[in-house]
């Protein structure tokens, strides 16, 4: 998958008004940034992991409307599109999550996977993720990564991700 | 000269995987042939609870007959996969399994060396290191405390799944610790002298979020005679 890039942010000093220590300096201020994109990767992909789900009593079946139809003519129903995104989360390597997207300007909707905290690369909007770190199901399914992704499916909230389907850019998603 | 490359080649990987051969070399003939072996799992020399309080016996069983034998037999398809590619020439087919021999080949060797380089206190478990490994530790670290903080530090870092070991620098002979994501194996510059495994399915089930207190408590079941042995081999 692409990967985004971050730009480091001006430092609030000129790095030869640092002490002797410049390029240690960096060394911390590249650590930093580090640290940020990994948290705060984090940060936005549990929130949008929490929100990708609901109660089972009160999940649809599958999505209802223009989502539906976008899935139906990629997948041909909503059971193949289970089953494909249930491969795809278990071809992760590592930890990570796993996607369904939209890219806006060709108007498909896609599987992908980020890796570790990485988010959804700019240019996609993402309907729905499954968070596969190993501490998201361990407790209760050990290795059985499979039988997770598929009861996984079963609390999906359809509505939600109807409503970012219709989105016209990221700031309706996050 | 094909035959000497993959000998090369397979030669840290036999060391390494004691549990199997991973290529046997049959020669006798005009041409070096290889026979391709299968990767197996390799036997515990303790029981699963044996390293209690340390890492229960539940991680353990689930540690070594699921997570470790997955990899054994997902890197056995990928090899048969690339044996096919190979047959065939098929360079991109080639190309595209590497991932796949990468992270179930490198889980199947880093498994292999972590149940070797851990061990039950009455098998030694614990002990701290003796002769010219430890001088090397005291005079790279200092002391061996030194060395576990460094180390626990390095296992801290890590930021996903992965290893962090020690390892010997084949370029300077001078050890050092090093980490590696997911599966990635220590190979080429580096020679694998201890490992500790930092996937959650290493440590959840007991500590949950709490790694540092596994990475604490892991010590205590340390074997490290079985990195002594890889150090005055390297």
């Amino acid at each position: 998958m692409a990967s985004q890039t971050y730009s480091l942010p001006k430092l609030p000093y000129r790095l030869n008004q640092a002490e002797a220590t410049s390029s240690s300096n960096l060394v911390h201020h590249l650590t930093h940034q580090q640290a940020i994109k990994f948290n705060a990767g984090g940060h936005m992909n549990r929130t949008l992991f929490w929100e990708s789900m609901t109660p089972a009593s009160s999940a649809k079946a599958g999505p209802e409307g223009k989502l539906a139809d976008a899935i139906n003519a990629r997948w041909g129903n909503i059971d193949s599109f289970k089953a494909a995104f249930e491969a795809v989360a278990l071809s992760l390597q590592g930890n990570g999550s796993t996607w369904l997207v939209k890219d806006p300007e060709i108007s498909i909707l896609e599987f992908m996977t980020s890796k570790d905290q990485d988010v959804v690369p700019a240019g996609k909007i993402p309907m729905l993720g499954l968070d596969m770190w190993q501490h998201a199901y361990y407790l209760q399914y050990f290795n059985n990564k499979k039988s997770y992704a598929q009861r996984w499916l079963a609390v999906v909230d359809w509505t939600a991700a109807e409503k970012r389907f219709q989105a016209g850019d990221l700031g309706d998603v996050y | 000269m094909v035959g000497s490359a993959l000998r090369t080649a397979t030669r840290p990987a036999f060391r390494a995987a004691s549990a199997g051969n991973l290529a046997r070399c049959v020669s006798g003939t005009a041409v070096n042939t290889f026979v391709r072996m299968k990767a197996s799992l390799p036997d515990l020399k303790y029981d699963y609870g044996a390293l209690e309080p340390a890492i229960s016996g539940q991680i353990m069983e689930l540690h070594h007959s699921k997570h470790h034998n997955t990899y054994v037999n997902s890197y056995n398809d990928a090899a048969d996969k690339l044996a096919a590619a190979e047959a065939s020439d098929d360079v991109a087919a080639k190309i595209a399994i590497q991932p796949l021999i990468n992270f179930h080949g490198g889980g199947h060797l880093n498994h292999t060396l972590f149940w070797e380089n851990l061990a039950p206190k009455n098998q030694g478990g614990g002990e701290p290191p003796s002769g010219e490994l430890a001088k090397a530790i005291d005079t790279t670290y200092g002391s061996l405390d030194d060395m576990k903080k460094k180390f626990n530090a390095a296992l801290a870092g890590i930021q996903g799944s992965g290893w962090a070991w020690l390892v010997k620098d084949t370029q300077t002979g001078n050890i050092g610790i090093k980490t590696y994501a997911n599966q990635d194996p220590v190979v080429g510059q580096y020679i694998p002298l201890l490992g500790i495994d930092a996937w959650e399915h290493a440590y959840y089930l007991q500590y949950n979020n709490r790694k540092a207190e596994y990475f604490g408590a892991v010590w205590d079941v340390v074997n490290w005679k079985a990195a002594e042995q890889r150090f005055s081999k390297a």
